[in-house]
């Protein structure tokens, strides 16, 4: 199983220097290589899942490794593959989800001219997140978080040569960067305190006591900084909206299924060392996320935003379930929202590209996202508007969907965590919950309103759109497929919940190395409490979903009631909500142009004080090189000089003795016996 | 008998002679025969010594050296002069001095 998991993992790598090297080459520009390549993979994880379903074992775990790093006893570093139940699902979901996009990709991004790129890229992101998966310990888990980080980078700049694309590029990555400091700094206490990054070696380190107290805490809340970041959370959510600028298909693989979930996947993998702190600034994090996020979605014009924004508000459902202890919730909902949003993304795709041709046909211009432009696709575009009927179904919490079950599990476990509780305020985190879902049901049914349903908007470009082709909307089918309840039931095929399922039983948490070290599990749920919240839960959730979208029935298909009106009356919170809480502008003002005056002063500081400093200093020595230079040039030379002066005075007297008579010099020899002479004698 | 003061004094009178051509004379022949004066009167001075006071034949040997040398030095010597001859007409010493300074 190991090496299926290998083959999983390194097919993509494969295809990507396959493709970035010679894609453009290839025939049909390489796309078939990582299609193919991401084929393969999807195939042997479906494979593994059935193994594993084979098993049927929650506790089953596989872990292999090899030494990479060995720096002697300070530090050793294995690369290994730990696959338990969670891993192998995970994998499952991101191969589906990336092997359908890929193939619809063939369709959508038909002709495009770095075509072979976008494969590769696509490739690369396969290989890193399924890396991210399957690795055994944080730190190379922190290496492929920042690849996939830098292939969101990358695909959200795809149309670089658009500012647009580039700056929401730049800011995804500059975003996750904020996140990613507080999760290198966790994964730095977790060394500096156990001496390893190696997850059932933390589990251990933990539950001995090894990282306690307000040190585990805070090691708690920074990793989630990490996910705060990726799974565009409160407050660094801003970045999400604006990666839409990516091809469509990227948004459905990246933004909104497989990526953004890996923030949800790090705090599935890291629940066992959340203490009860750090549990509950995840659980209000997540909780608020979901709420805001959906008061934003509600007023948004661009399909693509009130996706991302929905993406927000589902990520903060999951998060909110991680904080509240409801692991399989969250992890269910993960997987049933990576399909049904991937689905919805792929089906706002199908309706751009449609209203991308009509709007070059008829040569009009405009933005093909702006879902004004668009209304009574129903049936222009059928199979899209059936597919995406399914997934809002799904989304919006509608029994005999996938949603309803995932999101009725988060409700119930935030509910049972409230009652559970001593302090009333935690009613707080099934309220945002609740609303969210409320809120959720009423946008995306305005969303299908006024893209598919009543008149059309701009009858030039309605009467040039067109279904897509096969390649895209079956990939929307198997989703839509996938979007069914039964498939998360199975052998049960119990609408209303999903215990008894394969799903439910092969996810189980995983046992809180916290609790070990304190002796009690950090929250007490009662089972009164659990039983109550659900059948509580079940009935108020399905109610507020067929309220959310009554609502949105009346408003914008039987207009009930003027929208208009009711626009003009609440007009500062409609502000509000469509400038996004004026996050961007607040951003702006506080931290870009904090630091940018910050950087100013350190400017004028530079030149001003700092240059001074410098040019003062020079001139010293300027000065000093000057006197320097006199005392050498008089002084010193003048010494050299002086007797350079005397040996040639010396010389000119006595070259007057040489006479070149040789008479002479025997009369010196002569003289100079004589005076020998005489001396001796003396 | 003669005494080693009359060869002496010969001897020295022959060497002072020897001394007073070479200063004063300006041929360069003559101041050849001074230098040959100068060494006969040592010659003269070791064959007297020779005679009295070492009684060996050590003395004649080293005139014998010395009438050798005089003689190579004269074939030398007067290499040199014919060169100079040749070379300016006149074999005036005191014209010689291209090594002054």
């Amino acid at each position: 199983m190991i090496q299926t998991a290998l083959i999983i993992w390194l097919l993509p790598l494969a295809a990507f220097v396959i493709n970035i090297f010679i894609g453009k080459r290839l025939p049909r520009k390489g796309d078939w290589v990582s299609t193919g390549a991401i084929g393969v993979s999807f195939l042997l994880s479906y494979y593994m899942l059935f193994q594993i379903l084979g098993n049927y074992n929650p506790d089953f775990a596989l872990q292999a490794s090899v030494p990479w790093i060995d720096l002697g006893e300070t530090f050793k570093l294995n690369m290994g593959i730990y696959l338990d139940n969670l891993a192998v699902i995970m994998t499952v979901v991101v191969t589906t989800v990336s092997f359908l996009v890929h193939v619809y990709s063939i369709g959508y991004m038909h002709g495009e001219p770095l075509y072979n790129r976008f494969y590769a890229y696509l490739s690369l992101f396969s290989f890193s997140m399924l890396g991210l998966i399957m690795w055994d310990n944080l730190f190379g888990i922190y290496i492929m978080w920042e690849l996939v980080g830098i292939c969101s980078y990358l695909l959200i700049g795809y149309y670089f040569e658009k500012d647009s694309a580039a700056n929401a590029g730049k800011k995804a990555f500059i975003t996750n960067r904020v996140g990613d400091f507080g999760f290198l700094i966790g994964l730095l206490i977790v060394f500096t305190a156990l001496g390893t990054f190696n997850l059932s070696d933390i589990h251990q380190g933990v539950s001995q006591g090894q990282l306690s107290g307000g040190l585990l805490t805070a090691a708690g809340v920074l990793l989630f900084a990490g996910a705060i970041g990726k799974s565009a959370q409160f407050p660094l959510h801003v970045w999400l909206p604006d990666a839409m600028e990516g091809p469509t298909p990227v948004s459905a693989l990246i933004h909104a299924a497989t990526m953004v979930a890996a923030g949800v996947y790090l705090m599935a993998r890291l629940s066992f060392m959340l203490s009860l702190d750090a549990m509950l600034v995840v659980a209000y994090v997540g909780g608020f996320t979901a709420i805001f996020a959906a008061t934003i979605a509600i007023t948004q014009n661009d399909i693509k935003r009130v996706l991302a924004y929905s993406t927000i508000s589902q990520l903060g459902y999951m998060i909110m379930a991680m904080g509240v202890g409801s692991y399989t919730a969250g992890f269910f909902h993960l997987t049933t929202h990576a399909m049904f949003k991937a689905g919805l993304f792929l089906g706002s795709g199908s309706v751009i590209h449609a209203v991308h041709h009509a709007m070059d046909k008829t040569g009009s211009h405009g933005d093909p996202n702006d879902i004004r432009n668009m209304g009574g696709f129903k049936d222009k575009m059928p199979v899209t508007y059936i597919t995406f009927v399914i997934f809002s179904l799904a989304l919006s919490g509608i029994p005999f969907f996938s949603g309803f079950l995932s999101k009725d599990a988060i409700l119930g476990g935030t509910l049972a965590f409230a009652m559970s509780q001593s302090n009333p305020i935690h009613y707080l985190l099934p309220v945002f919950g609740f609303g969210a879902a409320f809120i959720t049901a009423f946008y995306m049914f305005r969303l299908i309103i006024k893209t598919f349903l009543g008149q059309p908007q701009k009858p030039e470009l309605y009467e040039h759109v067109h279904e897509s082709p096969k390649v895209m909307t079956v990939p929307l089918m198997v989703l839509a497929a996938l979007s069914i309840w039964f498939i998360y039931t199975l052998p049960s095929v119990n609408p209303m919940g999903a215990a008894g399922g394969w799903f439910m039983h092969l996810i189980r948490q995983p046992i809180s190395a916290v609790a070990a070290q304190l002796g009690h599990p950090v929250y007490i749920i009662t089972e009164h409490a659990e039983h109550a919240a659900h059948v509580n839960g079940i009935i108020i959730s399905i109610i507020l979903a067929f309220g959310g979208i009554l609502l949105a029935f009346a408003f914008y298909f039987w207009k009930k009631v003027d929208v208009e009106a009711l626009t003009e009356k609440i007009k500062p919170l409609y502000n509000l909500s469509l400038n996004k809480y004026y996050f961007d502008e607040i951003y702006q003002a506080t931290v870009i142009n904090g630091l940018l005056a910050w950087n100013n002063l350190l400017k004028w500081f530079d030149e001003n004080i700092i240059d001074f400093i410098v040019n003062f200093s020079a001139k010293v020595v300027r000065v000093f090189s000057a006197f320097d230079g006199k005392f050498d040039n008089l002084v010193i030379d003048g010494m050299v000089n002086a007797v350079a002066d005397m040996t040639l005075q010396f010389g000119r007297g006595f070259k007057k003795l040489q006479t070149g008579q040789i008479q002479y010099y025997i009369m010196g020899a002569l003289l100079g016996t004589f005076l020998i002479i005489i001396f001796t004698l003396i | 008998m003669i005494s080693l003061q009359s060869y002496l004094i010969i001897s020295a009178v022959v060497f002072i002679l020897g001394i007073l051509t070479i200063l004063y004379k300006k041929n360069a022949v003559g101041i050849l025969m001074g230098v040959e004066l100068i060494l006969n009167s040592v010659n003269l001075n070791f064959l007297a010594f020779s005679k009295y006071i070492d009684a060996h034949i050590n003395g004649q040997l080293v005139a014998i050296f010395i009438i050798i040398l005089a003689a190579s030095e004269a074939a030398v010597a007067l290499a040199i002069i014919l060169n100079l001859y040749r070379d300016r007409a006149n074999i005036d010493v005191t014209q010689v001095d291209q090594m002054k300074n």
